[in-house]
């Protein structure tokens, strides 16, 4: 992975690394006066982690709205696969194999674990549901990904806020997501929960079948998961490195730094 | 009587997911475990409440409850009407909707009918199927103005239960009319008096309750309609067509209106433009929360309406056999209703307790 990658100029024609599974090249998306995302171009390679940090505002919720398929860019493009694509909605983004776990989780809490693994893609005999079936596969897959859970009959309100997480991911994985999208999967979470949550990423990441791109505030987590990461500031990737290459120190700085210049600049215009 | 309740109960301890693994040996194991899987069963409590009325009315005057005249009574005319009607706002409720109209379909179905047949010469069979028709367009309508156009249905169905009152009474010029007579046999099957169609209401009511109780528990329709009203935005993102459920669920909903409507007319052979109203609205949503569903929504049960029918049913008609007389009847029934929920919810908190514990 090359970390230089940070601007590239004129990318259009040239082909694609060979690794390479998602790049997102000067996008930009404004809502009303608010500019979310000023010229933003991501790369993502197969089996990558990729952290997404930036202070509340600076627009990685609105770049994974754009990558799911939620919304749609004002400019730039997307190469899915070497491929340009226009994700027209969240199902057609996820029939492309990108897939997002969202912070409030798309589980129904009233419904089982395996109806929620299943949800909208449910085994049928005729008009009635398979849940014999979706039961064992579900089961079989959620031990295969070592989620562990009391029983895949229990409601999913009945499960901790980490076990939820772990569920959504693998019903990620289990609908064949290759590029995975995590927003804030960390966030209001026990210690004991983290570790399950870390754990179940750096198990994907050691099966390389699926790219991951996670955004998240606490940079000490985000380096000892990611492989990369990237910060994002007033709708602009002002940060491109491999996590081995930089610190928390490093991060805080930056992020510190800017808030200061920030509230100076705010400051002289009072 | 007592046959249904019980074979009711038997549906109902045998629904339980996965069924009672009973490993033990011993029969007194196999009969806590049996009791665990029934007392995990949602509609456990309310069933124990049906039984302790229909128990206590049986007591106090058997002769005249425990009788088939009164059998008829109590489930072909006041229960199945409440149970039919019930399904449909089980449905609307747990996707997080609610019809306030659904009496007034019943008011207008059968008039659309009546007309046809005295004015049109619709075939009776047809007329028949032309007013069940209106109660599945008039869902259509309320969910068009909540789905599309974007109204809570609390206020859309409001208004147009408002204007399908308003329509009965124009057409009807506030007068009742008999069903005319060479139409009559035509509903025989929807149920009217005397043996064997009095029991027809009840036929229906059971089968439906059945049908629908396997839409909601076991295919993709039950399913979003949970996911509908648990979690709308999950929903969405999951790719379910929750407007396309909404849509449904309130024609559904305006199908058992319309039902009882026609049905009524037929067993009271009157087509009568003030009939219906707010009040088979208010006992079928007081049915589904007795028998277990939110009002909030994201979940209920189909068969818990059923057992809340059985219960209003009986309070209504058990009150009437022990001679209580009509005025201070309300304040007995209000506070029966108060006391059955909260009988119901105390219990569900102790089965939940146990759960956890």
């Amino acid at each position: 992975m090359t970390a230089q990658h940070q601007f590239p100029q004129a990318t259009g024609g040239a082909g694609p690394a060979p690794d390479e599974v998602l790049r997102a090249e000067h996008i930009s998306k404004r809502f009303g006066a608010v500019t979310a995302l000023v010229d933003v171009t991501v790369r993502l390679s197969r089996g990558e982690v990729l952290g997404l940090i930036g202070d509340n505002g600076a627009g990685k919720s609105t770049l994974l709205k754009i990558f799911c398929g939620f919304q749609q860019p004002d400019s730039g493009r997307i190469v899915l696969n070497g491929e340009e694509v226009t994700l027209k909605s969240v199902m057609h983004a996820r029939s492309l194999g990108i897939d997002v776990v969202y912070q409030d989780l798309a589980l129904v809490n009233e419904l089982s674990v395996y109806h929620n693994m299943f949800l909208n893609r449910e085994e049928v005999r005729g008009p009635l549901l398979s849940n014999r079936l979706m039961r064992r596969i579900a089961r079989d897959h959620l031990d295969e990904m070592g989620v562990h859970i009391p029983s895949v009959n229990v409601p999913v309100a009945s499960l901790s806020g980490g076990q939820r997480q772990a569920i959504a991911v693998a019903r990620a994985v289990f609908g064949n997501a290759k590029v995975l999208l995590l927003d804030e999967p960390l966030a209001a979470m026990g210690a004991k929960e983290v570790a399950m949550i870390l754990d179940l990423i750096k198990d994907l990441k050691r099966r390389g079948d699926v790219s991951i791109i996670i955004i998240a505030h606490n940079y000490g987590q985000v380096l000892e998961i990611c492989d990369r990461v990237n910060l994002l500031q007033h709708g602009e990737i002002t940060l491109d490195k491999l996590s081995q290459d930089t610190s928390v120190q490093e991060l805080n700085d930056i992020v510190v730094a800017e808030y200061r210049r920030a509230l100076e600049e705010r400051q002289r215009s009072a | 009587m007592s046959d249904t309740v019980e074979s009711v109960g038997k549906v109902v301890g045998g629904t339980g997911p996965g069924g009672g693994n009973g490993r033990g040996n011993g029969a007194r194991q196999l009969l806590v475990s049996s009791f665990g899987v029934f007392a995990r069963q949602r509609e456990a409590t309310v069933l124990v409440v049906t039984v302790a009325l229909l128990l206590y009315f049986a007591v106090s005057d058997a002769s005249s409850f425990v009788s088939q005249v009164n059998a008829v009574d109590l489930l072909s005319e006041i229960m199945a009407p409440i149970a039919i009607i019930a399904i449909g706002e089980v449905l609307l409720l747990i996707c997080g909707e609610i019809d306030i109209s659904v009496g007034f379909i019943y008011t207008f179905a059968p008039i659309v009918m009546y007309v046809a047949i005295t004015d049109y010469h619709v075939p009776s069979v047809l007329a028949v199927l032309l007013g069940l028709l209106t109660g599945v367009a008039a869902g259509w309508v309320n969910g068009f103005i909540v789905v599309t156009l974007r109204v809570p249905s609390f206020i859309a169905t409001i208004g147009t239960g408002f204007a399908l009152d308003g329509l009965a009474l124009t057409i009807m010029h506030a007068e009742p009319e008999g069903i005319p007579p060479p139409s009559v046999s035509a509903g025989k099957w929807l149920g009217i008096p005397g043996n064997p169609w009095q029991w027809a209401p009840l036929v229906w009511a059971v089968v439906l309750v059945i049908v629908f109780h396997v839409v909601l528990t076991r295919t993709r329709w039950g399913l979003y309609t949970i996911s509908a009203g648990s979690n709308l935005l999950g929903a969405r993102e999951a790719g379910i067509n929750v407007g396309r459920i909404k849509y449904g669920n309130f024609m559904i909903c305006g199908f058992m209106g319309a039902l009882v409507g026609v049905q009524t007319a037929f067993y009271t052979n009157n087509v009568d433009p003030s009939a219906g109203g707010y009040l088979p609205m208010f006992y079928a949503v007081i049915a589904a929360v007795i028998g277990g569903t939110a009002m909030l929504g994201g979940s209920g049960t189909i068969l818990g309406a059923f057992l809340g029918a059985v219960v209003l049913a009986t309070l209504t008609d058990g009150f009437d056999i022990i001679g209580i007389s009509a005025n201070p009847l309300p304040i007995i029934f209000g506070g029966a209703i108060l006391v059955a929920m909260v009988a119901n919810v105390q219990l569900a908190r102790l089965r939940q307790a146990g759960r956890t514990l």
